[in-house]
């Protein structure tokens, strides 16, 4: 295996939230992504995924852990540094209407991003560089003097898309780009993010809790419960042969579209609720809602361990 | 029979294609402006704002054109005709010193419309930029600087103007230095709740994500996103610092004879306001005037800077 292009070695971070309580939003994390490479990052909401996806790119300060884009770790990077390789790694938002900012046209929107990188010598050649950008990404380019709340959703998104795609990244955090639209816009935008991968050599990590989606984007999948990820491998594989109870409990949500397949499939429903971030369980932190629990669930904490080649999970009985 | 069920059958060379072009369907009929363009069109298209613009307008004209017009002047005293009644020669009548009201009411406009400038300059910068840093940094920086603020705010404005008096003459100059050190605490807070709130929204971060600065983001994406908080509070200190004058006037530590302002006026009428009702009217009427055309202009404003309320 060649060197990956991003690499994460236990990467934490922890709120302050008062009262000497600590949330642990995430924990302890470590994975690699290779070049041109999609990771989709799954898990249930309030589980930390989105707060990882920031921290990674250090939109966040990461607590503890490393983070390496292309060999340069940045979480030791002084600020002025840092700006440099913010053009490496970009960041696509999950509401198309809280990442536009509705007081700004299209053309300062991502004109903000030539701007702060120097990308654009002049004035006509900065709106000439952002309606090639629109236009890329199935816009008009009359749309630049347009403000946000004159698109729909989807248009929406591909401006969010854009903004990012300006400073010409390698690394882009899709941060659930899709959930917050229609299933027919879903497609499209997810259509659009696999050809600009192709077109540019992205490598992706696509963050989301709709696991249709990731397993068509992804060519890995990790799951992530309780800031930690509790099992990883390619999606084929993880698929086909889940082998955390979490992820099993979360394969057999996903409906089929065959009524007859539907109706006979057995459903793990899960009890209880996701556990505070803030006081975990003891032991495994699925245990609290793990149809196995033992009593070794308890008191050890599971190893994440490579179960099969290539296939990792935290699980005692994996 | 047979031919018309022919002709109501459904063929295919019936049919034209749409022709969708992706492009087509993507385009915004709605014609396009800029932001200054859409702003002034949404103010102009507002009776109410307007009417309260034109009010401020006729009132700044008067208070700079009147006094130099006007046939008196707002000092002269005239013992033979005290206390007048308003008429062809004294429109607003006269005081208990036989002065021209009307030449007093657009003096005293001066006075009480400088003031109110003032204080809206004043907490445009140090309030928004002092609110501003302390509500984007947050922590440390935010702490610090809400104790200073706090401890500011926590002194008696009297106490302060009081203070002041013992190194200054009582002035309009004295009034503006007590309301430039605590004047603006308001509006830092205001400021301050707001960036706490619109810190954390994604527009935010993804400029962060881009590398922008901590001032690009305060300044080209918060601020204007506050812009209608901030107008509010900004109508309601201009007001508030004309009454602000008039009282401390009132107590002897503000404008001195024989300069006026509303605030004088109103004090020295409503002594007489049983007999000579119009010493107290004419200010009373006009200050009343002015505040709210301040208010009804502001929340046009506020509405006209906020894109989202388009229609």
């Amino acid at each position: 295996m060649s060197k990956p292009f991003i690499e994460v070695r236990g990467l934490s971070k922890f709120f302050d939230i008062g009262n000497n309580k600590i949330l642990k939003a995430v924990n302890n994390l470590s994975f690699s992504i290779q070049k041109g490479e999609t990771l989709g990052l799954v898990g249930e909401s309030g589980c930390g995924k989105s707060t990882a996806g920031r921290t990674l790119i250090r939109l966040y300060e990461p607590t503890a852990g490393n983070v390496l884009v292309d060999g340069t770790d940045i979480t030791k990077l002084s600020k002025s540094k840092l700006k440099a390789q913010r053009s490496k790694m970009q960041m696509v938002f999950q509401d198309p209407y809280a990442s536009l900012n509705p007081r700004m046209t299209i053309l300062d929107i991502i004109g903000e991003a030539l701007d702060i990188h120097g990308l654009a010598g002049s004035k006509s050649e900065r709106k000439r560089r952002v309606e090639e950008l629109l236009e890329l990404v199935g816009l008009n380019a009359e749309h630049a003097s347009r403000y946000p709340h004159e698109f729909s959703g989807g248009q929406r998104q591909r401006i969010g898309i854009t903004r990012a795609l300006a400073v010409n990244p390698q690394f882009i955090v899709c941060d659930e780009p899709i959930s917050a639209l229609d299933v027919s816009i879903q497609a499209q935008i997810i259509n659009l993010l696999i050809e600009l991968q192709k077109k540019m050599d992205l490598t992706y990590l696509f963050v989301a809790h709709d696991l249709s989606m990731v397993k068509y984007m992804s060519d890995r999948v990790a799951v992530m419960y309780l800031g930690k990820i509790v099992e990883m491998a390619r999606s084929e594989d993880l698929y086909a042969n889940p082998q955390h109870p979490y992820t099993k409990a979360l394969l057999s949500a996903i409906p089929v579209p065959d009524p007859e397949v539907e109706a006979g499939k057995e459903r793990i429903v899960l009890k209880g609720d996701l556990p505070s971030p803030v006081n975990p369980p003891s032991g495994c932190p699925f245990r609290t809602r793990c149809p196995a629990a033992t009593e070794k669930c308890k008191s050890d904490v599971p190893e994440f361990r490579e179960v099969r080649p290539g296939h990792f999970a935290s699980c005692h009985y994996a | 029979m047979q031919s018309e069920s022919k002709s109501g059958a459904i063929r295919p060379d019936m049919f034209t294609p749409v022709n969708r072009d992706s492009k087509q369907s993507e385009k915004i009929e709605r014609p396009r402006l800029t932001a200054w363009q859409d702003i002034r069109l949404r103010l102009l298209s507002n009776k109410l704002a307007m009417t309260g613009l034109w009010i401020m307008v006729v009132v700044v004209l008067f208070a700079i054109f009147a006094p130099i017009f006007s046939s008196y002047d707002h000092f002269t005293n005239d013992l033979s005709n005290t206390n007048q009644a308003p008429s062809k020669e004294h429109w607003f009548g006269t005081d208990d010193l036989g002065r021209d009201l009307f030449a007093r009411t657009w003096k005293g406009a001066q006075v009480s419309l400088f003031v109110g400038i003032v204080a809206g300059l004043i907490d445009l910068f140090f309030g928004i930029i002092y609110g501003g840093i302390m509500g984007y940094y947050g922590g440390k920086v935010d702490e610090f600087m809400n104790r200073f603020a706090e401890i500011l705010y926590a002194i008696p404005y009297l106490l302060v103007v009081i203070l002041l008096l013992v190194v200054m003459e009582p002035s309009l100059t004295t009034i503006i230095v007590a309301m430039s050190i605590t004047g603006w605490i308001n509006m830092a807070w205001i400021v301050r709740g707001q960036m706490m709130q619109l810190k954390n929204q994604e527009y935010a971060l993804a400029s962060k994500a881009l590398g922008a600065g901590s001032m690009r983001i305060i300044f080209r994406h918060l601020i204007p996103n506050a812009m209608g908080p901030i107008l509010v509070t900004l109508t309601l200190t201009v007001p508030s610092a004309i009454f602000t004058e008039a009282f401390l006037s009132f107590l002897g530590l503000g404008v001195q004879s024989p300069v006026a302002s509303w605030g004088t006026m109103i004090n020295d009428g409503v002594k007489s306001m049983t007999i000579y009702p119009w010493r107290l009217l004419f200010p009373a009427f006009f200050l009343s005037l002015t505040m709210f055309a301040f208010n009804v202009f502001g929340d046009g404003l506020r509405d006209a800077f906020d894109p989202k309320l388009k229609t």
